[in-house]
């Protein structure tokens, strides 16, 4: 599954007036407006979607962090919200559907100078891209992952992912869904990420929080954040809009830090533990291959940082 | 052209097997990150690899599948390194998403596969040359890429080198298509000094990141390359994009980059042709061969020689682009091209498209798991002649 849906900002050049902001000269610049590709507006996301949110908090984040932004790459794979990468002025990779977290890989341990941030949805990242978010994990390679979850795959039309809660209505389960859904927190524990959260989109100072904590922290982390989908998930299932979607995670969402996640399983309509449930350490990979080979070689171990090339 | 960086250049004559070669040629040329998964008969270079790597200063990671290795290669060049994987049969069927990936993104990048018996499982450790056709079509929509096919040690060394050189002068996949008896057999490799190796290097840009379009390409139609934390801030997708490397979405656009894309090999295609010729000027018969077959190819040729037949030989050393116009010409003064080759009709097929019927092509197949006995192509090769 690898659709990609019609891009009103890919139609044409938009004439250069047309840019936000432009024509309301004199008003006080958006402080988010320096990280985003503002020639490639209008995005393609839905009125209501949750995406555009976490960009924000993501922004934010790195404005907070203080952080170099000629040192950060974000990599995407395929999806609503890998399409995130093409509107952030960063150095940005929009790669294949599920392998965004092995290109991050590539990229990161030939840099290990550049912070790696992996943006990208349920269905990119755990699905098709399951077997590589738990190695990535396991080896605890230091990548940020953003996982925006938005329950299904949107992009292509509201289909089944494996995060779709059993009985919701998706276009390939018009009966509902019968299939269990990866508690996404406990597996990513499980695999062996030293952080691991989760946020909604109401929940959007947290969430930026959360993205200042993974900037500083080394290793394999790993942040969700649930998401509304109204074009796809919520008509389909009646849940109303995306202010609708706001009240809902208002309403059932419970903050308990350090939780088990044993316990953040979601369901259709129950209750949504938020939180940071997972803050630990454990060697991170180029510091375990370096220990390793200068341990076995000793002074022949040629220790590199940039594997740059010429 | 600048040189090889001596670090990895392990001057001097060995005995060596192809694959430990293939290894050696990755070092030579540059190359300081591989990805890859265990596969027979491909695993010994990067076993080699990773023995050879933190000594001269590198990385190598063994991924959880060859999905995972052939994009983590793509992310090590943008980050500025030079990278390759290796793989065999069902490792590159894998594979081909990645390699569309790279011709698309324009990712320099070396696929080393030697092959094996297909299809699927197949024969994990017996020969064929039964993945040509997918090295050049493999992944889907229209793209070149450049394929080298090595008959000795000797040739995995070099070939590998020029496969680097080629993938960055071009920016796209090279495949180096070995076969399981090349990768395996074991013979003299002479390594020159590194001031003898030339290097073509990273196309990198000069331009200030105000000026940078990372897909605006010059005459010869390859863009300047940027690397990820270098402050500009440029942007990378597989969607069809203009020349910002923003996604963009017609007819147009699909127009404008996918006709660059084949066309800045199709152009060069004369100059990449490489191939070794003997004989075939008053040939009657041409044998066509590659790879390990070309070795047996070449012991029918003296067979037939003996019985007096006017036969010629031809190797192709490129196969992707395909010699073409070498072989058109040669189809006005020969009678017939003989094409042996380890599968049921591959590059036998592009010899018969290059004839264009003033030449008559035989196939003389093998499907894999050994090599054809000499006897065999002689054989054909008199009844050709008869």
């Amino acid at each position: 599954m690898n659709g990609e849906g019609r891009d009103p900002a890919e139609l044409g050049p938009r004439p250069e007036a047309e840019i936000p902001g432009e024509e309301c000269a004199g008003a006080p610049e958006n402080p988010v407006e320096q990280f985003l590709r503002v020639d490639r507006m209008p995005h393609i996301w839905c009125a209501g979607c949750g995406i555009g949110t976490t960009v924000n908090s993501f922004a934010r984040a790195l404005l907070e962090s203080k952080i170099n932004l000629d040192r950060v790459a974000v990599v995407s794979g395929i999806g609503c919200s890998g399409r995130v990468a093409g509107y952030i002025r960063l150095d940005s990779f929009h790669t294949t559907h599920g392998r965004a977290i092995p290109f991050a890989t590539g990229l990161k341990l030939a840099n290990p100078g550049l912070t790696v941030v992996v943006y990208s949805g349920d269905g990119d990242l755990f699905a098709i891209g399951g077997n590589h978010i738990i190695h990535a994990a396991r080896r605890n390679i230091d990548l940020k992952v953003i996982c925006v979850n938005n329950l299904v795959y949107a992009m292509t039309g509201g289909q089944t992912a494996p995060t779709t809660p059993v009985s919701a209505l998706t276009s390939t389960a018009p009966y509902g869904c019968h299939e269990p859904a990866f508690n996404l927190p406990a597996l990513m524990e499980a695999a062996g990420a030293v952080y691991v959260a989760r946020w909604t989109t109401y929940h959007v100072r947290q969430l930026t929080r959360a993205m200042v904590d993974v900037f500083k922290k080394k290793g394999f982390c790993f942040i969700e954040v649930l998401s509304p989908c109204p074009t796809l998930y919520q008509r389909k299932n009646r849940m109303g809009d995306g202010l609708d979607a706001m009240k809902f995670y208002k309403e059932k969402s419970k903050i308990r830090h350090g939780a088990p996640t044993a316990e953040a399983d979601l369901s259709k309509e129950g209750e949504i533990l938020v939180g940071k449930f997972v803050d630990r350490e454990r060697p991170e990979y180029m510091d375990l291959m370096r220990a390793q080979l200068a341990q076995q070689l000793g002074e022949r171990y040629v220790e590199t940082e940039h594997l740059v090339c010429n | 052209m600048p040189h090889a960086d001596p670090k990895g250049v392990l001057t001097g004559v060995h005995f060596l097997d192809g694959d430990h070669a293939a290894c050696e040629g990755a070092l030579a040329a540059g190359a300081r990150f591989a990805a890859g998964y265990p596969i027979t008969p491909s695993t010994e270079v990067v076993e080699r690899f990773a023995a050879r790597i933190p000594t001269v200063g590198g990385v190598f990671i063994q991924m959880e599948d060859e999905l995972a290795a052939s994009i983590a290669i793509a992310g090590a060049v943008w980050a500025g390194a030079k990278a390759f994987t290796v793989t065999s049969g069902p490792g590159f069927s894998l594979m081909m998403e990645h390699i569309g990936f790279a011709a698309m993104t324009e990712t320099p990048c070396v696929f080393i596969n030697v092959q094996r018996g297909g299809p699927s499982t197949g024969l994990p450790t017996l020969p064929a040359q039964a993945d040509m056709m997918q090295a050049r079509w493999g992944s889907h929509g229209d793209y070149e890429i450049i394929a080298l096919c090595p008959n000795s040690p000797q040739e995995c060394f070099d070939l590998t080198v020029r496969a680097f050189n080629l993938a960055e002068e071009f920016r796209l996949p090279v495949m180096v298509m070995m076969d399981e008896c090349v990768g395996h057999m074991t013979e003299k490799v002479v390594i020159p000094p590194a001031e003898q190796i030339q290097i073509y290097p990273r196309r990198h840009t000069r331009r200030p990141p105000g000026e940078y379009k990372p897909y605006a390409a010059g005459d010869d139609l390859v863009p300047e390359m940027a690397h990820a934390g270098e402050g500009y801030r440029f942007h990378v997708t597989g969607l069809t994009h203009d020349e910002r490397g923003y996604p963009s979405m017609t007819a147009g656009a699909q127009d404008r980059l996918v006709k660059r894309l084949k066309g800045k090999v199709t152009r060069a295609a004369d100059r990449l042709a490489c191939y070794e010729e003997e004989g075939v000027e008053q040939a009657e018969v041409i044998v066509v061969s590659y790879g390990i077959t070309s070795r047996v190819a070449q012991r029918a040729v003296e067979l037939a020689r003996a019985r007096g037949v006017r036969v010629g030989r031809f190797r192709l050393i490129t196969a992707w682009p395909f010699p073409s116009r070498r072989l058109r010409a040669l189809a006005e003064t020969a009678k017939a091209f003989v094409v042996p080759e380890l599968n049921l009709g591959q590059m036998s097929l592009e010899v018969e498209r290059a004839a264009a019927g003033r030449a008559v092509t035989v196939q003389v197949p093998h499907a894999g798991g050994g090599v054809h006995r000499p006897e065999d192509i002689l054989e054909v090769i008199m009844e050709v002649v008869r």
